[in-house]
């Protein structure tokens, strides 16, 4: 089977993020008050070949924890969907 | 005394290194290509500034895939000399083989200017020319230099005198003023446990002729050759 992976990377909640701070900031000054706090990631997508949903998951699970987030200062989460093989 | 540059696509300090290690020093020079799989009986091999592989994902995460780390980690288990510098630094944080990461620095600026160090260890190969608590002036120029570790580490850190050089004033007062880019502890080098694997933000090789407003860094890239000879000698 197919699948795509959509992994989102974000920096720890203990790690400054002045990029985060500056965005918040740049919100407020907008208008937008009710803003507390931003956090700024990096999104990712990956498209895999499994033979399950499961082994899907313990794949990118691996990847993240190898190459695509750094377990220092980031923390990751990620969703996983079979591909529509009906689909154009 | 044979000294190893490593180049990777995208690194820029390669250079500025070589220039101080063959003209200025007077030692030997091998540049060290991405894909070498030996380091060619370098006694020190140096990582660097500049953005290897582009800094893709993040600063150095790409690069300590290269055929070179490899072989620059069995160096540093065999207790071989391995010398970050800027870019090197967070590819050695990235690769293992120092504690921590370095981040966005806190002002979201690229900061390049001078700075002043304290020099917090003389015991070690990199820095036995320096005199106890000698403060020196070195040039940062980086975008992402702000060392971070978890407070576990940084205390172990601490505790086992691993912090080499700290961002102070130029009298040695080490103030959140004098810290350009937000590291943790004003840390701007550390070493690991062993003494033979240094990470630092600033670049010694941009300070090692009057001609270039300061000649400080010199005194690391001494340290590094009178180390190999004291080696020779014994």
């Amino acid at each position: 089977m197919r699948a795509t992976a959509r992994v989102i990377v974000t920096p720890k909640p203990v790690v400054n993020d002045p990029q985060g701070l500056t965005v918040k900031q740049g919100l407020v000054t907008l208008g937008f008050r009710e803003v507390d706090d931003v956090r700024v990631g990096k999104y990712l997508e990956v498209s895999l070949e499994a033979e399950n949903m499961h082994e899907a998951r313990e794949r990118v699970e691996a990847m993240c924890r190898q190459l695509l987030a750094n377990h220092v200062i980031e923390d990751f989460r990620f969703e996983v969907d079979r591909e529509d093989h009906q689909r154009r | 005394m044979k000294f190893g540059v490593v180049v990777f696509p995208g690194t820029w300090s390669d250079r500025d290194c070589g220039w101080v290690i063959d003209q200025v020093l007077g030692a030997q020079l091998q540049y060290l290509w991405h894909k070498d799989a030996d380091l060619k009986g370098c006694d020190c091999v140096i990582l660097p500034g500049g953005f290897a592989y582009g800094d893709y994902l993040r600063t150095g995460a790409i690069a300590r895939f290269a055929p070179v780390m490899e072989a620059i980690g069995e160096f540093a288990d065999r207790g071989g000399l391995v010398w970050g510098i800027c870019n090197g630094f967070q590819i050695l944080c990235e690769a293992g083989l120092l504690p921590g990461a370095l981040i966005r620095n806190s002002s979201l600026e690229f900061r390049c200017e001078w700075t002043h160090l304290m020099v917090e260890r003389t015991d070690l190969a990199f820095t036995s020319a320096c005199v106890e608590r000698e403060v020196i002036r070195v040039p940062i120029s980086h975008g992402e230099g702000s060392y971070f570790a978890e407070p576990a580490v940084l205390s172990r850190l601490e505790q086992s005198g691993q912090v080499v050089f700290r961002y102070c004033d130029a009298d040695g007062r080490v103030v959140p003023s004098a810290n350009p880019n937000g590291s943790l502890h004003n840390i701007a080098g550390i070493v690991n446990k062993r003494g033979n694997v240094l990470g630092m933000m600033p670049h010694p090789e941009r300070c090692a002729e009057p001609e270039l407003g300061g000649d400080d860094g010199l005194k690391l890239f001494r340290s590094v050759a009178g180390t190999a000879l004291r080696l020779l000698v014994s």
